[in-house]
């Protein structure tokens, strides 16, 4: 044991030592960066975009917990809190959370991780990143010139009759912002079939990878399904093809349909990828080979699939047959299953595991317990006679908050983290990254665990105004927005000053196994020097006959010695 | 690039035939689906109004709709054998090929003209002073708008490819070999293929009792 820890001291180099030649010094100036090929730079360039309309989004929720503070309507007008939530919404989904993992980490990492020097096609993943700006240009022309008031999810005929917003411009964006999506999702699939490396067989790749492939199948198949939608909704506004007109016998609810068969996929595109992360980071720091590899392997598929077939959960009141409402509810249940699968493997990892408590593991952790509470909660929601109680309700946006943020975005950070080192070359301070990671666990649950309450409670989403007695629960979450805001912001300037003033990383700082930590810290343009050949399976953390076979317990001992 | 087909991060000619191709089957899978959300919503809509669907079909122009099929057969044709020429290194056959889809596609494109502004003199689209009596022939003629206007911007889409590669190949800048053609041409079968979908639906509705 005291030789591992050993093992993750990082050695001081001094900082006159020149940085060998890697993929930030390989070319300099502003074109070596906006015509870049090199899927490292790309993922970059990603991250700068995401920021951006993270914080675009983030300022949409802080005027939400702005006004939520007290009952009576205060800070702005009815139509302008629709605006705001949309705002939120729609930046938050579409231009932070969807391209988050895959389009960072997922690009940078993907052909380190299989051994390979690029994507398959890297021109494509360059054209990815334009689309997505140009989308991401085109909604912020959107929200500057007013905004728009549907609610993320366009609902006719408000959208196509009613709405007074930009709701064109803002469908435009969307469906521009899906192909750049569907760009990133044949590129890594084309990647993961054809460019592994020698050895590097399906049931070697580390599960990261496979996360990225099924993330990407469902990219691909989905997205398409939106743009239809949307489509559909931009002939009726801007050309007057009455689709989903009622007064012509056109269908409001075959809108939620199409709406839903890309919508709810989404959520397993932002929720696949941390299952991913969470999983080379558990078991990085728990020293662990994964418990149940290809159970995970088929927990991912599984949930990649049966993704596709629950939508109709959406439209349990929506006025839907009830059979059709109760295979929904079925499926949806089945589609619990494997996120369980993965929940109970990363615990079995952990158990006799030698656990040490880095900042990728805190947000792991914190993750876990997250996901599960948002996992479980799910389930209520698939019970038919639970979701009419809470349909449209507080406990539904406390729902997939604990999801996608607590879930999603805490893993991002997590791999953030983790990956920092190879990423820059850098590391980053640990102490404040604990801080931040631990502080992210309570400001996220203070956030959001009161609108289960107020949601089951009947306090409804989308209103500004509310009764007096949900108060009490929205202040305690305005409160913990505060501290969750602090942990966000944190480790923006601690990644950041680590960039200036971080030590230098070793190559493999965490002596964690996976091909990415194989080469340099920053890599090489090429990735590899020569290109490395695979001999065993991922996660090799206690090979076998390195260790007391497991019949032969040992007794407990506490970490860091006897303090 | 001179004479060289091959590019980053492939070792092999051959390997990268494969990725274009594979690349181009995944991104056909995707518009299979938008197309498919699509014609979806059509048939969802149809089920609930037959009677004002098949009014619709009748009043579509059979007579150019069943040119342009012939047409865009025909094309992919052409285009099979301009990818398989190219592919052989048969500069002149593959040109000649490739220039005859291209003919044949912008026949497509003129003929779809003619055929809309037809279908404007006759007031089928759906605003003010529509043709047709039942409110939900409204709708059928505005998927057949949409349907028809999504699958020329397709086809515009294939065309403008197919000119620029088989331009850069007479010009010599692209090899002839290059994995490219191939693609084009998947890209343009499916083209073909989904109108295969779309002429049935549109032009043959109602015209069999």
């Amino acid at each position: 044991m005291s030789e591992l820890a050993a093992g993750r001291v990082r050695p001081a180099e001094g900082p006159a030592e020149p940085w060998p030649d890697n993929y930030l010094t390989a070319e300099q100036g502003l074109g070596s960066w906006l015509l870049t090929t090199d899927h490292k730079r790309i993922a970059l360039l990603y991250m700068a975009t995401l920021l951006a309309f993270f914080v675009i989004g983030g300022f949409g929720a802080v005027m939400i917990r702005l006004e939520l503070f007290t009952p009576e309507q205060d800070l702005m007008t009815a139509d302008a809190y629709n605006r705001m939530f949309t705002l939120h919404g729609t930046v938050m989904v579409w231009f932070f959370l969807v391209p988050s993992i895959p389009n960072t980490l997922g690009n940078f990492l993907l052909p380190l991780m299989i051994g390979a020097r690029d994507l398959a096609f890297p021109r494509v993943n360059l054209l990815s990143w334009y689309l997505f700006v140009g989308a991401g240009l085109l909604l912020v022309v959107a929200l500057v010139a007013g905004g728009v008031d549907t609610g993320w999810t366009f609902y006719t005929p408000f959208s196509t009759m009613f709405s007074n917003g930009y709701v064109l411009l803002a469908a435009l964006a969307v469906i521009l912002a899906g192909f750049s999506s569907i760009a990133t999702g044949l590129n890594f699939i084309a990647t993961v079939h054809l460019l592994r490396a020698p050895g590097m067989h399906w049931f070697r790749l580390p599960l990261l990878v496979w996360a990225l492939y099924g993330t990407s199948v469902v990219m691909v198949l989905a997205t398409p399904v939106l743009a239809a939608s949307l489509l559909l909704i931009v002939a009726e506004r801007a050309f007057g093809l009455p689709v989903f007109d009622p007064a012509q016998g056109g269908d409001p609810l075959l809108f939620q349909h199409l709406f839903w068969f890309y919508s709810h996929p989404a959520v397993y595109i932002m929720i696949l990828p941390s299952f991913g992360v969470i999983s080379e980071i558990v078991t990085c720091f728990a020293r662990r080979r994964i418990f149940g590899y290809t159970f995970m392997v088929y927990a991912i598929l599984w949930i990649a699939v049966v993704g596709f077939l629950v939508w109709g959960h959406h439209m349990f009141v929506s006025g839907q047959s009830l059979f059709t409402s109760l295979v929904f509810s079925f499926l949806s249940f089945v589609i619990a299953v494997p996120s369980a699968i993965k929940v109970f493997n990363w615990t079995f990892t952990l158990y006799r595991g030698q656990i040490t408590f880095e900042a990728p593991m805190l947000y792991a952790l914190g993750f876990i317990g997250l996901f599960t509470l948002g996992g479980l909660t799910g389930l209520f929601l698939a019970a038919i006679p639970i979701d009419v109680h809470v349909t449209d309700t507080y406990f539904v946006v406390a729902h997939f908050h604990f999801i996608m943020v607590g879930g999603a975005v805490t893993a991002l950070y997590g791999g953030l983290s983790f990956w920092w080192p190879k990423i820059t070359g850098r590391l980053y301070p640990e102490g404040w990254a604990r801080f931040a990671a631990i502080l992210m666990f309570f400001g996220f649950a203070f956030t959001f665990f009161p609108m289960f309450v107020m949601g089951f409670a009947g306090m409804p989403r989308r209103y500004a105004a509310y009764p007096p007695e949900f108060q009490i629960w929205h202040v305690m979450s305005s409160c913990g927005a505060v501290l969750l805001a602090a942990a966000y912001l944190l480790p923006m300037a601690y990644l950041t000053f680590s960039l200036f003033r971080g030590a230098r990383a070793t190559d493999d700082p965490w002596d964690a196994t996976g091909l990415e930590w194989r080469t340099a810290s920053p890599p090489p343009r090429g990735n590899f020097g020569v290109l490395p050949v695979v001999a065993e399976g991922p996660y090799l953390y206690h090979p076998e006959a390195e260790g007391p076979h497991h019949s032969e317990r040992e007794p407990h001992q506490n970490q860091g010695g006897n303090l | 690039m001179s004479g060289g087909a091959l590019r980053e991060p492939w070792h092999s000619l051959r390997r990268q035939r494969e990725a274009a191709s594979f690349g181009m089957w995944l991104f056909l899978a995707s518009e299979a689906l938008l197309f498919g959300g699509l014609i979806l919503a059509f048939i969802a809509t149809r089920w609930f109004h037959p009677a004002a669907f098949a009014a619709a079909g009748r009043e579509a122009d059979i007579v150019y709709g069943t040119a342009n099929t012939l047409l865009l057969l025909t094309s992919s044709l052409t285009m099979a054998v301009g990818a398989q020429a190219a592919r052989a290194e048969l500069p002149r056959l593959a040109g000649r090929a490739l220039g005859l889809t291209l003919a044949l596609g912008l026949a497509f494109l003129c003929l779809k003209g003619l055929e809309w502004r037809a279908d404007l003199a006759k007031g089928l689209w759906p605003g003010p002073g529509f043709a047709l009596e039942q409110p939900a022939a409204r709708i059928a003629f505005a998927f057949y708008w949409l349907l028809t206007g999504l699958h020329g911007l397709h086809l515009l889409g294939g065309l403008s490819a197919i000119a620029w590669l088989a331009g850069q190949a007479v010009l010599g800048r692209r090899p002839w070999r290059s994995p490219a053609f191939e693609a084009a041409a998947l890209y343009w079968h499916l083209i073909d293929v989904v109108w295969m979908f779309l002429y049935p639906l549109l032009y043959l509705d109602g015209r069999a009792a």
